[in-house]
């Protein structure tokens, strides 16, 4: 009897054991985003995308032992949703989670995270932002336990407003976003930054409409096209961006884009040629950069999800950013604890594929280079059999978007530093 | 004037549609008293029907087979579900039907994903169908327009000039009489609860290609499908068709007026700051309650008009 009881203690100490190995072999990371509904498609697009930087991770050792694993959750957009994603995902010992789509969302999740890690300090969480560009997050809200990947809504604006105020034609402007926290912080910074930059554009039209919900944005092209604006701009994501996109191309309106993220999942396939020259975005990366580093990996990337249904392209280097740095980190502590990484990433310089980006301590930013670039049709070149179905000229535009024939072609590049701002961060360390 | 006129036709082409999903709905209510809270969801299998037949046979066959499928969905539920829970009395229907909406999303998600799907506008009606001023109109619009109506017209003849509508209305008012003539009043309730669900399933094969087709289309449209139904009157065809166009108006013309309360109160000489009380609501402007109004519309109707702008049966 006694035998019996030291020999099942030492199976309970011996799986005990094991569990603890397997816990440190695999960092799982919750990707905590859009499943289903309207966004469903940028939120698995996301997913894939991350799983296959993932793989590439595990594949070469990247974090020297411990494998990476990305596991989606449907969060619907929804910040009330995503509050129950959190608690199922810390009842699954997950310590790391990451996140884009929708501002609205990444600040519940920010308080969330915070008032946990007060609590459980050693069960602490780790939020990798990716895409949630509200200013807030890096500025009042900032947090220690949050890192953002992406360049901020206002970097992006003061970036595409220097671009802007050097085209003397254009005299008004016209802003069309969504109605939350994102949307509100494009409308913001549009109109300080244009006051300050060329007093002398007009602002004819500043609409907000309700994220997600518009199905059909006939009534919101006629009224641009009754303001005569020479230039829109927009922060849209998403079927909202494509939505638009595609009653403007419908209605047959010439006005140009200023976009956050037209370039992004169906908007390209909506607007087909009618956006040619007309739609520019904002980016850390587009597949026409020169010169462009990440080529031979979103060339795998597309030959793996390029195809049918969905022609999906590689769009997020920043996802590879912030993969990369954290496997940087983990291998640099020898530990996936998130409080180690977290300190660790704390202003990490890594040489991303366009340059050094930073990940700045103050405030959790990371500063990366940016591009302006503006739809193009794709190089159809003579001696490539495989280009036949591409128009244009400009061997410039090697890359099209999600099979659509267009692709993007640089109009400026603004370095990281450039696009640096202050912070009014004031962050708490633990 | 280009910008009234381009929305003039905005709006009509939006109120046929909404017309054509809440035709189905109206008319399952005012023959069989049923109020369906499935009906969106087969606005939904509609859409999603067209784009695997098109996706097989192309766009034009499945104009003709999927609202056919959906009326033989709507036939199966009516037969072998509806007709069962109908001897509990109204709330049963309405918890039966109200239980079959999440089923069926549930199904879509099984079936096609939980992402949108890549139903499109087919090449031949793509394009400008005119001109007029500097801005082009989408020849889909007008295709839509043209279904709708077209869809309007049959409805009608169906109900007043043919035999089986006819029987219809009679078995309606009568059905004990009807049944002792001969016919079989529980197949015609299948038939117009079959045919309600075709014209939402038509109405799904136009509108998603317009719009997107995804899990979500149901829950988008089922509020304002409700919205059209109370505000035309419960049951009335000619109400639902008037509430649909007033609809389309109020939200192609809302999204244009930039005007708030701050505006009214600066014409009286008084400014609201950003310390006023209640700024907020002060700077809210018509277009962004935009999405609000129906519903609003709906309650002051209810209150003010509870029978609806047509209100009373048809037939």
């Amino acid at each position: 009897m006694f035998h019996f009881k030291r020999t099942a203690e030492a199976m309970v100490l011996v799986s005990a054991l094991f569990a603890g190995s397997a816990y440190a072999e695999t960092l799982k990371i919750a990707y905590i985003d859009p499943l289903s509904g309207a966004f469903a498609g940028v939120g698995d697009a996301g997913l894939k995308q991350f799983q296959f930087v993932a793989d590439d991770i595990n594949k070469r050792n990247l974090t020297g032992g411990p494998k990476l694993e990305v596991i989606g959750f449907d969060n619907k957009v929804s910040p009330k949703e995503s509050l129950n994603v959190l608690k199922k995902v810390i009842d699954q010992g997950i310590r790391v989670i990451t996140q884009g789509n929708g501002s609205s969302v990444a600040g519940v999740l920010i308080d969330a995270v915070n008032k946990h890690n007060e609590r459980n300090p050693d069960k602490s969480i780790l939020f990798l932002n990716y895409a949630a560009v509200d200013p807030d997050f890096t500025n009042s809200k900032c947090s220690f336990w949050h890192f953002r990947f992406d360049a901020n809504s206002d970097m992006k604006m003061e970036a595409m407003t220097d671009f802007m105020a050097k085209d003397k034609s254009i005299k008004s402007v016209y802003l069309i976003n969504q109605d939350y926290s994102f949307g509100q912080a494009v409308t913001r910074a549009a109109k300080e930054y244009l006051a300050r930059k060329r007093p002398d554009i007009k602002i004819v039209g500043d609409d907000l409409h309700p994220i997600g919900k518009v199905k059909d944005f006939a009534p919101y092209v006629a009224k641009i096209k009754a303001s005569n604006a020479d230039v829109v701009i927009s922060g849209n994501w998403g079927a909202d961006a494509s939505l638009l996109i595609k009653a403007a191309k419908d209605a047959g309106l010439s006005t140009p884009f200023y976009t956050y993220y037209f370039g992004g999942l169906g908007s390209m396939t909506a607007m087909g040629d009618a956006g040619v020259g007309k739609v520019k975005q904002i980016t850390e990366f587009h597949s026409n950069i020169k010169p462009n580093k990440t080529e031979k990996f979103a060339n795998a990337f597309n030959a793996k999800y390029g195809g049918p249904p969905n022609h999906l392209t590689f769009y997020y280097l920043r996802v590879n950013n912030e993969m990369y740095m954290l496997a940087r980190a983990i291998k640099e502590t020898k530990s996936i604890d998130p409080k180690k990484i977290a300190l660790k990433l704390e202003g990490m310089k890594f040489e991303s594929d366009t340059g050094e980006v930073e990940m700045r301590a103050t405030d959790h930013q990371l500063i990366q280079p940016l591009y302006i670039s503006t739809v193009a049709e794709a190089y159809r070149d003579p001696k490539n059999p495989k280009t036949a179905k591409f128009k244009g000229t400009d061997p410039d535009v090697k890359y099209d978007v999600e099979d659509s024939g267009l692709g993007f072609k640089t109009d400026a590049r603004i370095e990281g530093y450039v696009t640096a701002q202050p912070t009014s961060c004031q962050m708490k360390r633990p | 004037m280009e910008f009234f006129l381009i929305s003039m036709l905005n709006s009509l082409s939006y109120g046929l549609l909404l017309f054509m999903l809440s035709s189905g709905l109206t008319i399952i209510f005012s023959m069989m008293g049923v109020l369906n809270f499935a009906h969106a969801s087969f606005y939904m299998i509609g859409a999603y029907f067209a784009y695997q037949i098109s996706v097989w046979l192309g766009f034009w066959p499945a104009l003709v087979i999927a609202p056919l499928l959906v009326a033989a969905v709507g036939m199966a539920v009516e037969r072998y579900g509806l007709r069962t829970v109908h001897k509990y009395g109204h709330v049963a229907e309405l918890l039966f039907t109200f239980g079959l909406a999440y089923l069926i999303e549930e199904a879509v998600h099984l079936v096609w994903g939980r992402s949108s799907v890549p139903y499109v506008v087919p090449p031949s009606l793509d394009g400008a169908a005119f001109t007029l001023y500097s801005t082009d109109y989408p020849i889909y619009r007008v295709f839509m327009m043209a279904v709708s109506v077209s869809m309007l017209i049959g409805i009608y003849l169906t109900l007043t000039r043919s035999r089986i509508g006819l029987v219809i209305q009679a078995a309606l008012t009568h059905p004990q009489s009807v049944e002792t003539l001969g016919h079989n009043v529980p197949r015609v309730f299948m038939l117009v609860f079959g045919g309600g669900s075709a014209l939402a399933g038509l109405a799904g094969v136009i509108g998603g290609n317009a719009f997107i087709t995804e899990p979500g289309m149901a829950a988008a449209v089922g509020p304002i499908v409700f919205v059209v139904v109370v505000v035309g009157g419960m049951g009335s065809l000619v109400g639902a068709f008037l509430a649909s166009l007033l609809l389309g108006v109020l939200q192609t013309f809302s999204v244009a007026l930039d005007y708030s309360f701050a505006d009214l109160f600066a014409k009286f000489g008084y400014t609201v700051d950003p310390d006023t009380p209640l700024a907020v609501l002060w700077n809210l402007t018509i277009s962004q309650t935009g999405p609000v109004l129906p519903y609003l519309l709906m309650v002051l109707m209810l209150i003010f008009r509870p029978k609806g702008i047509m209100g009373s049966r048809e037939g």
